[in-house]
């Protein structure tokens, strides 16, 4: 059993249980899974700044701190304790346009060393990977009022239209950056 | 302690993500260029999980631990929708990472996701300064 959980999970295994957190947390207390609100409630917490959008009662969305708090448990939890493959095994078209267009050589860890290494910090494509990419993912998800999790997961759950125009940008954006911006970029 | 069970809960979250190689981002590179079908299971199926789930809930008036009935909020409309939909887009592709895998990340031990939090972070802090100023 415990070699079989080391193993990386297949897809109808893994899905199915992150669908099951929309109904575990609607049934705990009447919460709605989505991770984006998360870094709201942090913005609220420790640098409000007389903002508006940030003056609201966080403490009583506390949960979902404690929710985030238990993904950085889980992600050592499934990383280092259950252990993790030196390379992830993505399909052998996608690794040959990466060496040719991305020009990478080192394929092991969650992200490519060549461009996430913090030393990257020191020229411009490290400030647009790591920086510039981070800070859209913050800004993007509170302007569309959500996150893969709170529209794509919980919001289609529901049945809800406007999540639905969320994922449609969510993977123009995407496909924007992985087909047309990124060419530009190497 | 009311925030355990959020706690466990998470941290089952983290480990799904985790061993699904979701919080990978070669993973995200190969959903974006239609290499694998792996994502499109993960995400395809936990929709559809979640969607009989509610039905379920639904049809069987099921409430809450607490005894509550069970509320889903609807999803309101905006111009941000779109737009920052696609503004998020961008950044999945540039990090890939959504910010649940970023938390993740963090716990794997990747320094890249402790810059990657805070910029996502100064992010989320600008949008609110400049919310009044966005079209919506």
């Amino acid at each position: 059993m415990l070699e079989l959980l080391r193993q990386p999970w297949p897809w109808y295994v893994a899905g199915p249980l992150i669908g099951l957190m929309v109904p575990a947390l609607l049934l705990l207390d009447n919460k709605a899974l989505g991770i984006s609100s998360a870094l709201r409630q942090i913005c609220a917490a420790c640098v409000p700044a007389g903002i508006p959008f940030l003056q609201y009662n966080w403490r009583s969305e506390s949960w979902n701190l404690w929710f985030v708090l238990g993904i950085v448990v889980g992600g050592f939890v499934g990383y280092r304790v259950l252990g993790h493959p030196e390379t992830i095994a993505i399909s052998a078209e996608t690794v040959r346009d990466l060496r040719a267009q991305l020009h990478l050589t080192d394929f092991t860890g969650l992200l490519p060393r060549e461009l996430f290494a913090l030393e990257n910090l020191a020229n411009w494509r490290g400030w647009v990977f790591l920086v510039l990419g981070g800070f859209l993912v913050g800004f993007g998800t509170r302007y569309a009022g959500g996150c893969t999790s709170g529209h794509a997961i919980s919001g289609l759950s529901n049945l809800q239209w406007v999540s639905l125009v969320a994922v449609i940008g969510f993977f123009a954006g995407g496909l924007l950056m992985t087909w047309i911006i990124y060419p530009l970029l190497f | 302690m009311k925030g355990l069970k959020y706690l466990l809960l998470g941290t089952l979250f983290g480990i799904v993500l985790t061993k699904s190689e979701v919080v990978s981002w070669f993973r995200i590179q190969e959903m974006f260029r239609f290499q694998a079908f792996h994502m499109y299971g993960v995400i395809g199926s936990a929709m559809l999980v979640g969607m009989l789930s509610i039905q379920l809930i639904k049809r069987r008036h099921l409430r809450s631990l607490s005894g509550q009935p069970i509320v889903l909020a609807d999803k309101r409309f905006s111009h941000g929708v779109w737009i920052g939909g696609i503004i998020f887009g961008l950044g999945w592709a540039l990090t890939g990472a959504c910010p649940g895998p970023m938390f993740a990340q963090l716990g794997s031990g990747v320094g890249a996701a402790a810059v990657l939090i805070l910029a996502a972070l100064a992010g989320t802090w600008t949008y609110s300064a400049l919310r009044e100023k966005l079209p919506h």
